[in-house]
């Protein structure tokens, strides 16, 4: 394996062999000393033309867990405000010498793109609405851990709720979560739906309350009001109302169901009550293991030689 | 473990062929117990003492020495744990994680004295891998290390205090361990 764009890439086996190598991550940051020389040398850059403080800080934990060197770029104080094409930013900085660029992008595809203007390995840290396959394996690994699931999620039903139109999360999600065999189902209002979703492993429902106390798994999306030039539901109230989670739907959870939420929460409107007090809530051991996830993934990128690709 | 002792299938699409069994299970059981009585010998008791088996090779033999020590010493309580040097390696990509070998060290390490138990000592990169990996659970007082066979061949200067067997070989040849013996043949 060579680089890291989607889920797609890497397959059911491969998200079940990322899954065992992060066992042994988990297992190093709980050491007093947490912190292995596996790495040392590689030299990570973190390319962010996009918002982020959970991605990028969980990719440089992880790189610099494993000794690697970590260059993080900002593109808001870098030479790209001075008009410099993205192919020259990248070749530039790789001629540096680098081993793995870890790429955030607003438009889909950059990171194929990317990866075929530099020998390094190129791991998506999120494109547009596409994709964004650490988030996705990180909760792969949350669940599995949360419900002892080890071999896969055959028969797990898990509900994606909230604005699957403009989520790469969830486009990472439902690809993984159904490679591993779970039953997915999307709800959402119409207009925060896909245009299509022909071909996708999911149903869709409407209606929340139907699957409340159903599900094994409840995947809140955050409502990306920053992508949302037009008006696609009445009001924040009238969403909250009908797709939150409210404190009646709360109560109506068995113990067992887990409340997950890929971050930033926009508390008050799709989770309308306090997280910490759900039984299932793992929003937390989402961040800590993303950590392990990405250190997995550089590990298999970067830590391996090409004779296991 | 338990093909050891026939021409088996290896993982990279050779196979293993038997030339002779150099230990019996029985030459192992009292192999292990020999050590167990030089482990409390040396160390003048088991006062923080730590067994730590290197995943995957020395785990089952880590155990059975806790075991024999227990047998001896009832009263004595030794923990056991298990080490995986895997990403300490120096030669990563001839030798993949194994998945399923994750370390599980029970105590904390500071001041411990913590026998390091492997099947068999080889070049010694897997020793000097382990070696740094202990570090990052403590600071023992002082590591020891025991073997079931030493094979010979060393790469660093590393030495074991406890052999089962010292086994000349050459440097093809293949040495297995299981607890049914140890085996020594080709590898083709």
């Amino acid at each position: 394996m060579k680089h890291l764009r989607s889920i797609e890439e890497l397959g059911a086996a491969g998200i079940l062999s990322l899954l065992e190598l992060t066992d042994h991550m988990v297992e190093i940051n709980a050491r007093p000393i947490p912190k292995v020389p596996a790495l040392r040398g590689k030299n990570v850059v973190n390319i962010f033309f996009e918002d982020s403080t959970r991605t990028r800080l969980s990719f440089e934990t992880a790189a610099k867990r494993l000794s690697a060197d970590v260059m993080t770029f900002s593109v808001g104080t870098s030479s790209v405000n001075k008009g410099e094409s993205l192919r020259d930013t990248i070749e530039t900085v790789q001629a540096m010498g680098v081993d793995a660029f870890v790429i955030r992008h607003k438009s889909s595809g950059v990171p194929w793109q990317i990866s075929n203007w530099t020998d390094a390995s190129v791991i998506n840290a999120g494109d547009g609405w596409h994709q964004h396959p650490t988030q996705a394996l990180l909760d792969c690994y949350t669940i599995r851990q949360a419900l002892g699931r080890k071999g896969g999620f055959e028969g797990l039903r898990i509900a994606i709720v909230g604005d699957i139109k403009h989520s790469r999360v969830a486009r990472s999600d439902v690809q993984a979560f159904a490679a591993l065999g779970a039953h997915v189902t999307l709800v959402a209002p119409p207009t925060l739906l896909p245009p299509s979703i022909e071909g996708w492993p999911v149903e869709t429902s409407q209606d929340l309350d139907s699957l409340v106390g159903k599900v094994d798994v409840l995947y809140l999306l955050r409502m990306q009001r920053e992508r949302m030039g037009e008006a696609l539901i009445p009001s924040l109230r009238e969403y909250t109302d009908r797709f939150g989670l409210t404190t009646d739907r709360a109560r109506r959870l068995g113990d067992s169901t887990l409340v997950m939420h890929p971050g930033p929460m926009n508390r008050g409107v799709e989770i309308a009550v306090d997280p910490s007090e759900l039984p299932g809530n793992v929003i937390i051991q989402q961040v800590a293991n993303g950590v392990a996830v990405r250190m997995a993934v550089l590990f298999q990128l970067l830590g391996q030689g090409d004779s296991l690709a | 473990m338990s093909q050891t002792n026939s021409d088996s299938a290896l993982p990279d699409g050779g196979v293993f062929h038997v030339r002779s069994t150099v230990l019996s299970a029985d030459d192992i059981r009292r192999a292990i117990t020999r050590i167990a009585h030089e482990i409390i010998e040396h160390n003048r008791g088991l006062d923080g003492v730590v067994i730590v088996g290197l995943q995957r090779g020395g785990t089952w033999i880590a155990n059975r020495l806790g075991e024999a020590i227990a047998t001896i010493e009832p009263l004595a309580n030794v923990p056991v744990g298990s080490l995986d040097a895997s990403f300490h390696r120096d030669d990563f990509g001839l030798r993949p994680v194994v998945p399923g070998s994750v370390s599980d060290i029970p105590v904390h390490l500071d001041g411990a004295t913590v026998v390091l138990v492997d099947d068999v000592l080889f070049t010694g990169r897997t020793v000097r891998a382990a070696l740094e990996a202990l570090n990052d659970y403590g600071r023992p007082r002082s590591v020891q290390l025991a073997v079931i066979v030493d094979r010979g061949h060393r790469e660093l200067p590393i030495r074991p205090d406890y052999v089962g067997k010292n086994l000349p070989t050459r440097r093809d040849e293949d040495v297995r361990v299981s607890p049914e013996g140890v085996v020594i043949g080709d590898h083709t």
